[in-house]
């Protein structure tokens, strides 16, 4: 499903990724653990195609096709969905107006047929009472003024509309209690299907405990530098990233 | 400059012997000979067949016209305007000079009509195609006139309102916008040729939206506009000018004067899309849109409500006011305008609060991209009688890119201890966040700015009538076409 090979990347010229390999396959869930600065959040980028984040080197393949030759809402299309470690605010859009106007351009691309208003409404109120989020969320505006735990179950809502293929969650369990780190691990293990596949991003193990992966990737230097299966999140969270400080050289 | 008119040469042949021999009124032709002149006023008057008082106004306005300097306050800049080098009377275009059917007007227009989703038969009168006079506007328009009848509602040209009502016009015209108040609103004055007459009599709530779109005669907007709205004691209205498709106009200056006055009680809301031919993405062969557009809260508790979005023209130059007399009256002004490549405005309004316990708020959005300078001037003036009054103005701004600019000059004099004035200002730009977040989440470039400057508008947009609302959201979008990437 997602392949990538020897990926080198660098921001304002600065090189970050230093040959990363991954694969995945269809309805895995991947967790990808490492220490600040490692590389993390960009790798989430390039996968997502943010503008300044530059591939020098390697490839990203997906479904078949070459990723990095896709712009950001083409690769939304194809199925990948990033959900923000900060979600941004879009002051007078209402979170609702958003996810129709997201739902129906992931349609187009797709080739299949737009929403009208009440099927949207329809479909949506399913997803919402799903993740348990209240109708008055909704009709503010986007992440405005939300709270850290609704900025979260947001982008798990615009997650369960999208449908994505690959979700990719960018430290999702940053600033969040206890209750709503639940609440988020609760949206993605309902999303867990067998065409899915989700990449995990996290600093700490404790999301762990909820999402459990399939598949656990230690993340330092700008490089891959130990998998494993979920007992390496335990692990890692006795010994600490210490030992792969060496590995950033 | 010169200010154009397409069928100059073909006109310029047959009258400027005419004009050599010392042009009088009582030739039956069409159309004046270019340039501005006492006898062209006269000829204008004749063609409309005016009484006296209305020509006479008219020749003083000239007179002043004359002696008057251009206002040079405004943050826009343009090659002098040769006033001798323009028609300023012409019958209505004939039909056969237009085009004939769809496929012979410009493709880009028809694609932006589809997008605006305009109907068919809406798309021909905009392009100016001939159209049978059976069409269904005419018969709806007939319809309402009927339904405006039996309520007292006076709606019609303001040229047949001189004749029929001369009584009404003589009280007001003029009266809010004196013919001396500036170069523009006075050359209308002058020479206006066409606008519409409101009258809602006491105690009515006007029962549909008046729409220029459904004035009998509305198909060639005229270059000098003037309109005149009265909303006796108690009465409402609602009145809708202009329309998003992007109108045409080979009059390149266009010097339009509104007038509104509400007596007691009474209230008048106006808005206005204004999509005049902005010209190339230089500027070239854009609309000059120098407009005069003042209401007075004559009446105790009476209300006139200003919404515009702005997003023609090479140049605005335009202030929607409001004298608020009227003890405990209330003004409202809420603004998009939205510039574009070399597009340049100056617009904003003025509030000036005579009356006691009179509120005021101002809400102002301006979007710039490209090339383009925009600004918000507005002024609020507390007289010293204004006990207990109150002003909020909110002006926002919004940049796309780095090569366009926005200022805001709000001019504020309070001469009373007791009121209350409020400003709020805010520059932002779209942030690459905002961007990147939308196209994450599988928008494209444009619909994502489309979205995002929609949203920024929102407390604005949603003062429009319904229908008004979402085609003005539509073109919102259409006006930043191409304006990042």
């Amino acid at each position: 499903m997602l392949e990538i090979k020897n990926l080198h990347a660098t921001v304002d010229g600065k090189e970050i990724l230093k040959g990363l390999d991954l694969h995945i396959r269809a309805g895995e869930v991947h967790a990808i653990m490492g220490p600040n600065g490692s590389g993390k959040s960009t790798l989430s980028y390039v996968l997502a195609g943010r503008e300044g984040y530059e591939v020098t080197e390697g490839s990203v393949t997906y479904k078949g096709k070459n990723l990095l030759d896709l712009d950001p809402e083409e690769r939304a299309g194809e199925g990948i969905f990033l959900a923000f470690q900060y979600p941004v605010e879009i002051p007078g859009v209402a979170s609702t107006t958003f996810l129709k106007h997201a739902l129906n351009a992931v349609l187009r691309y797709r080739g299949q047929e737009e929403l009208d208003a009440m099927e949207f409404v329809k479909m949506l109120r399913a997803k919402t009472a799903a993740l348990g989020i209240a109708d008055d969320m909704l009709k503010r505006p986007v992440n405005v003024g939300y709270s850290g735990g609704e900025k979260k179950r947001n982008e798990m809502l615009q997650m369960a509309v999208l449908e994505p293929t690959l979700a990719v969650l960018d430290e999702t369990d940053s600033g969040l209690d206890i209750d709503a780190l639940k609440v988020v691990a609760d949206g993605v293990n309902s999303l867990r299907a067998p065409d899915r596949s989700m990449l995990v991003i996290t600093h700490y193990q404790r999301l762990l405990d909820y999402i459990v992966p399939d598949h656990v990737h230690v993340l330092a230097g700008g490089r891959i530098v130990r998998s494993g299966g979920k007992e390496l999140a335990l692990e890692l969270e006795k010994t600490g990233y210490a030992e792969f400080a060496g590995a950033a050289a | 400059m010169a200010v154009t008119f397409e069928t100059a040469e073909q006109v310029r042949e047959t009258t400027e012997q005419k004009y050599k021999y010392g042009f009088v009124t009582e030739i039956e032709e069409d159309r004046a000979p270019k340039g501005l002149s006492e006898e062209i006023i006269h000829f204008i008057s004749a063609k409309k067949h005016e009484p006296e008082w209305l020509l006479e106004w008219r020749l003083k306005a000239y007179a002043h016209w004359q002696k008057m300097p251009e206002p040079k306050w405004a943050m826009v800049s343009f090659p002098p305007i040769d006033y001798q080098d323009a028609f300023y009377y012409s019958a209505p275009k004939s039909q056969a000079d237009g085009p004939q059917s769809l496929d012979d007007v410009d493709p880009q227009l028809l694609e932006t009509y589809k997008k605006l989703g305009i109907p068919l038969e809406e798309q021909k009168i905009l392009a100016g195609v001939a159209v049978d006079a059976v069409f269904d506007s005419v018969s709806v328009a007939t319809t309402f006139k009927g339904e405006l009848e039996k309520v007292g509602v006076i709606f019609c040209p303001i040229s047949e309102a001189v004749r029929d009502h001369p009584e009404l016009v003589r009280k007001y015209l003029g009266s809010v916008v004196p013919y001396a108040d500036n170069k523009h609103a006075c050359l209308n004055s002058a020479v206006f040729t066409d606008g519409s007459f409101v009258y809602i009599p006491k105690g009515v709530r006007c029962p549909m939206e008046l729409s220029t779109y459904f004035r009998i005669n509305a198909q060639n907007t005229g270059q000098f506009e003037r309109t005149l709205i009265i909303a006796d004691e108690g009465s409402y209205v609602s009145y809708l000018e202009g329309c998003t498709a992007p109108q045409r106009d080979e009059n390149q200056l266009h010097a339009a004067v509104v007038e509104l006055i509400a007596l007691d009680d009474a209230e008048i809301k106006y808005s206005t899309v204004q999509n005049w031919y902005p010209g190339d993405e230089n500027g070239k062969g854009g609309i000059y849109n120098f407009v005069t557009k003042r209401g007075a809260c004559r009446g105790r508790n009476s209300k006139i409500s200003w919404t515009q979005v702005e997003t023609g023209s090479a140049i605005t130059w335009k202030y929607p006011s409001c004298i608020l007399q009227g003890d405990n009256s209330v003004g409202e002004f809420y603004s998009v305008a939205i510039t574009n490549n070399a597009q340049q405005a100056d617009t904003g309004t003025k509030m000036i609060h005579l009356g006691k316990n009179t509120r005021s708020r101002i809400i102002s959005k301006g979007i710039s991209a490209g090339r383009a300078q925009q600004t918000y001037r507005g002024l609020v003036r507390i007289s010293p009688k204004a006990k207990g009054a109150r002003n909020y103005t909110q002006c926002d701004s919004l940049l796309i890119g780095d090569k366009c600019g926005a200022h805001t000059v709000p001019y504020i004099e309070s001469r009373n201890r007791s009121a209350k004035v409020e400003h709020e200002a805010t520059t932002s730009k779209i942030s690459e966040d905002q961007l990147f977040y939308c196209r994450q989440r599988g928008l494209g470039e444009e619909e994502a700015v489309a979205l995002i400057v929609n949203g920024f508008c929102r407390e604005v947009l949603q003062e429009l009538p319904m229908e008004f609302a979402v085609e003005a959201q539509k073109l919102v979008g259409i006006s930043l076409e191409g304006s990042v990437g």
